[in-house]
């Protein structure tokens, strides 16, 4: 008899601890709803480019905001935001797996201090990357890398044509890799720390150098991890606006899409932060750049999504190594 | 016999020559690897060196206190700037810190089921959203249906940023709080949300204030967010409903003018952005260096203004 009155107590929750629950729900369900209400009212207030032009928002090459002669097309900026992206990963990738390598092998007295200079590379607000890509990196990479290699290929390879100016896709691309560093390695290295110890042993014990323990035990184990860790990168290039809208030259239109390595180009983002303030609400300029958010908003989601399921189950697989 | 000693050292010779061969390979490696590292170091040190070199000649008292004047003359300075950015951090921080808090709390307290899953991911994945976006959000749900430019935009899209940020140091810092606290409390009959606020998240404050210092971190630098929703001004803040400065945006503005004063000024104006961000970092790292150590998962997400 106490015993089911007790029970039926303790069934009962308190009033305040419900109310609790229910605020702490709400906050929680909070980011949910402004995902679906952000991905609906981009598309809502879009909606005349979508009707004006259809898929072939999409697929258009121009960008005319002169009234009347109004034709708006995302592809150029698609382009730009993927080669720019693309080649920021090629340079970034390999050097953060590198500084990656070194942090987790290193004792920990210099990897810890270099791990957080890292770190601080990522503080950095953007737009003091643009301002210093600005000033000081492109004038040094224009005079010492872009002119010369335009002087000797510029008339054979087409990669290599076009006026080096510094304000260029190859600029932007490597501000963007250095901005991408911090990310990659830090989850690289969290992600080869969690390779478990007996697994480097092993590698050692079969009398591997530090070069093989890392080819037969670390690569092979984080693989998922440092993939993940890449596309995270990528996320984080593609979404990237400051120091890109500084340095990437802002053509608009067909002379956008990306044909030489020393040509400006433009991104969905700089776009967006080029025009955005000038546009009319009452003309399709506005609703244009929007709809140009919006596809930049569904790329970056479906990385993210990618990359996050890539490293999450790459760190679930190091708490059931741990386990076992 | 001689057959045998001469296979013996032909043998040796073929293993020195492997074991030769692959230290080199090893070496070259341990080479590259360093110069990955020295590679990541120089923009970093170039940074700060050109920051500081060139902010330092553009800084006085005057330039950080008066209002901009006429562009290209070099006078004035960023007051309105400097204000701004203080004011957005801290209402940001009004909206965004209690969300992140509660939401931090939902998922360690009541996160074991699909919703609080599903919130997990894509807090993650909201996380790592273009912040030119957000900035549109912003624009569209405050700037376009109040009719004009508001700091309350800019916060609110400021805080869309930092409070996915405080949700997941919350919960992570929250998760290291010991069962055993929460059952002392539950046996004591305490109730569960004396038993969450009072106990275990004063046991994860400084955990907690952490995150919360990193995310003022990250939104201080944020330029992109702010351009159609607060869209600069050069004058001292006046009211919430016009358009004010911040000095993200001004250090942007300033490098599009053609002026070498205007430069110089864009220098001294990043000079005291990284000065307070950098500060808040190293200070973070100073205070809470022990604590700190068990987000490093989360430092790529925490650090890193776009």
């Amino acid at each position: 008899m106490t015993q089911r009155k007790i029970q039926s107590e303790s069934k009962r929750k308190p009033l305040a601890d419900k109310i609790f629950k229910i605020g702490a729900t709400i906050a929680g369900v909070y980011v949910l709803a402004i995902i679906v209400l952000m991905v609906f009212q981009l598309f809502s207030e879009s909606y005349p480019i979508w009707q004006e032009s259809g898929f072939e928002f999409i697929v258009k090459t121009d960008w005319n905001a002169v009234e009347g002669r109004e034709s708006f097309g995302v592809l150029p900026y698609i382009f730009g935001t993927l080669v720019t992206a693309a080649l920021a990963m090629v340079i970034g990738v390999p050097l953060s797996i590198g500084i990656a390598m070194f942090v987790s092998d290193a004792p920990a007295k210099i990897g810890n201090p270099l791990g957080f200079v890292v770190e601080l590379l990522a503080a950095v607000p953007s737009v003091i990357y643009g301002l210093w890509g600005l000033f000081v990196f492109r004038v040094y990479f224009r005079d010492w890398i872009e002119k010369p290699l335009n002087d000797a290929f510029g008339d054979s390879i087409w990669l290599f044509s076009g006026t080096p100016f510094g304000l260029d896709i190859i600029t932007a691309s490597v501000i963007l890799a250095i901005m991408i560093i911090p990310t990659v390695s830090a989850v690289s290295r969290e992600v080869m720390k969690a390779v478990p110890q007996q697994q480097k042993e092993a590698a050692y014990m079969l009398g591997a150098t530090k070069w093989e323990m890392f080819k037969l035990a670390i690569f092979p184990y984080s693989k998922t991890g440092l993939i993940g860790a890449s596309i995270l990168g990528l996320g984080r290039a593609v979404g990237e606006t400051m120091a890109v809208t500084m340095l990437i030259g802002n053509a608009t239109g067909a002379s956008a899409i990306p044909s030489s390595l020393f040509k400006p180009s433009q991104t969905m983002s700089s776009i967006i932060a080029n025009e955005f303030v000038e546009a009319s609400p009452a003309s399709l300029h506005l609703p244009a750049l929007i709809g140009v958010g919006l596809v930049l908003l569904l790329i970056a989601i479906c990385i993210n999504i990618v990359a996050h399921l890539l490293v999450t189950r790459m760190l679930k697989i190091k708490e059931g190594a741990i386990n076992n | 016999m001689s057959t045998v000693q001469q296979r013996r050292q032909q043998y040796r010779a073929l293993f020195k020559q492997n074991v030769e061969r692959r230290l080199l390979i090893d070496k070259i490696v341990r080479i590259i690897v360093f110069a990955c590292v020295i590679m990541a170091i120089i923009p970093f040190g170039s940074i700060l060196v050109e920051v500081f070199k060139n902010g330092a000649a553009a800084i006085s008292i005057e330039f950080l206190t008066q209002i901009p004047g006429a562009a290209g003359t070099g006078e004035g300075g960023i007051g309105p700037a400097i204000q701004g950015t203080l004011i957005i951090i801290g209402l940001a921080s009004l909206i965004g810190v209690p969300i992140g808090v509660l939401s931090g709390i939902f998922l360690s307290e009541y996160g074991d089921n699909p919703l609080a899953r599903s919130v997990r991911f894509f807090n993650d994945v909201f996380m790592e959203f273009p912040s030119i976006v957000l900035g549109i959000f912003a624009f569209l749900v405050i700037v376009l249906v109040l009719g004009h430019f508001s700091v309350w935009a800019g916060a609110f899209a400021l805080s869309l940023i930092m409070f996915p940020i405080v949700a997941r140091t919350t919960e992570e810092s929250l998760k290291m709080v010991p069962v055993s606290y929460r059952e002392a409390g539950m046996a004591l009959g305490l109730k569960k949300w004396i038993v969450t606020l009072r106990i275990v998240v004063s046991a994860a404050k400084s955990g907690m204030i952490t995150g919360i210092l990193l995310s003022i971190s990250r939104i201080g630098g944020e330029t992109a967010p702010l351009i159609m929703t607060i869209l600069g001004s050069s004058q001292f803040f006046s009211n919430f409903d016009v358009p004010m400065d911040a000095l993200p945006l001004r250090i942007w503005r300033l490098s599009l003018l053609p002026y070498d004063s205007a430069q110089l000024q864009g220098w001294g104006a990043a000079l005291v952005l990284i000065i307070i961000i950098l500060g808040i970092n190293l200070a973070v790292r100073y205070f809470f260096m022990n604590k700190r150590r068990k987000y490093k998962l989360f430092g790529y997400a925490i650090n890193g203004s776009r």
